[in-house]
């Protein structure tokens, strides 16, 4: 296999080493226990809003959650539409 | 002290019924008392690839429901003398398999049989934790293709949680079969290769099977590949990982065709 390897080269365009990296960082992900990641993803999501909440009225359709898995780090990105004249929802 | 190997995989379609047979054949060859035992309850295939369909009166449902003996549901293969076939209910589901049946079953089998071969249906429910957990040794088919290695992970974490063995603190075997590779297209880069798929799994490599027409010959026929053309490079795949199973170090290798080797090497000299 290794020889065959040698003689044809790696090529980068190929897609077996995207599989393999997909692979890779999904199951490590998957690995770390099913489920307790979106219960993480979840509560954060909640109290992140809470917070806000306090401070500006926000519109719960208004509110976009994205994740991206990476190898070493994952990001999670929470966006807001924040109204023109920003009300603060506790003052009158 | 007979084994109970458990051919599973998560994914379907992958070769699990295929390699069952191919490697009870490849075990029985050497005088070993084999049964092959279908856990696909309500899809059972076994007996079709074995070739034993017109064969079956009882099955496993029958048996843990003590409408039939043991004895009475197993069908002895007309090749191989000591090689058994234990079929599935093609009309039942899998939730007429209870716990202390298949328990039961599975005990009267270790006392008749060398070696108790489970080939476990699709999916991760009842049916493919029940062929699980009464077994010493694992087999994870697997091809070299994205959704069956994910699955074929999420099995081998069953493994090490939900099987009697490792609920005693033990350790099941676990061994991967990759099964439908094809060397020219992993050496192009268009299929994940050998040590791609080692390296996500982590489990000792049992056997590769290359891809071939072989395979679905011997199922048109009824006689598994090691049977129905040993000389082929998937029969001695299997044969090779048989006697991987036994214990034998064997280099892993992917056979090739012979006669399609020397054809072309004197390819354009006659």
């Amino acid at each position: 296999m290794s020889l065959f390897g040698s003689f044809f080269g790696r090529n980068t365009k190929t897609s077996a080493p995207v599989a393999r990296d997909r692979l890779q960082i999904l199951l490590a992900h998957e690995r770390t226990g099913n489920g307790n990641e979106s219960d993480l993803l979840n509560k954060l999501q909640a109290e992140i809003l809470e917070v806000i909440k306090r401070h500006i009225a926000v519109d719960q359709d208004k509110v976009q959650v994205k994740l991206d898995r990476g190898n070493s780090v994952s990001m999670l990105e929470i966006d807001i539409e924040v109204p023109q004249q920003m009300r603060p929802s506790g003052q009158p | 002290m007979a084994k109970v190997l458990v051919v599973t995989s998560g994914k379907g379609g992958v070769g699990k019924t295929t390699s069952t047979a191919a490697l009870g054949v490849a075990l029985a060859q050497t005088g070993q008392n084999v049964v092959v035992v279908d856990f696909d309850v309500g899809l059972r295939n076994l007996d079709l690839v074995m070739g034993a369909e017109r064969r079956v009166v009882f099955d496993l449902i029958n048996v843990i429901q003590g409408d039939a003996k043991l004895s009475q549901a197993l069908i002895r293969d007309k090749r191989i003398e000591t090689l058994s076939i234990l079929p599935a209910s093609q009309t039942r589901d899998k939730d007429a398999l209870t716990t202390e049946g298949v328990a039961s079953v599975m005990a009267q089998l270790r006392e008749k049989f060398d070696w108790v071969i489970c080939d476990s249906p699709a999916g991760i429910e009842r049916g493919a934790q029940l062929a699980m957990y009464h077994a010493d040794h694992a087999i994870v088919v697997t091809n070299p293709e994205v959704s069956s290695v994910r699955d074929s992970d999420r099995i081998i974490g069953m493994l090490d949680s939900t099987t009697e063995k490792a609920k005693g603190g033990g350790k099941i075997e676990k061994h991967l079969l990759l099964t439908r590779y094809d060397p020219a297209r992993a050496a192009r880069g268009e299929m994940l290769r050998i040590e791609d798929v080692l390296e996500i799994l982590s489990i000792p490599l049992l056997g590769i099977i290359p891809e071939s027409e072989e395979v679905l010959r011997a199922s048109n026929l009824g006689a598994p590949v090691t049977l129905s053309s040993p000389d082929s490079p998937p029969a001695r795949a299997y044969a090779e990982a048989a006697r991987r199973l036994e214990g034998e170090k064997l280099e892993v290798t992917v056979p090739v065709e012979r006669k399609g080797l020397l054809a072309r090497l004197f390819k354009g000299k006659s």
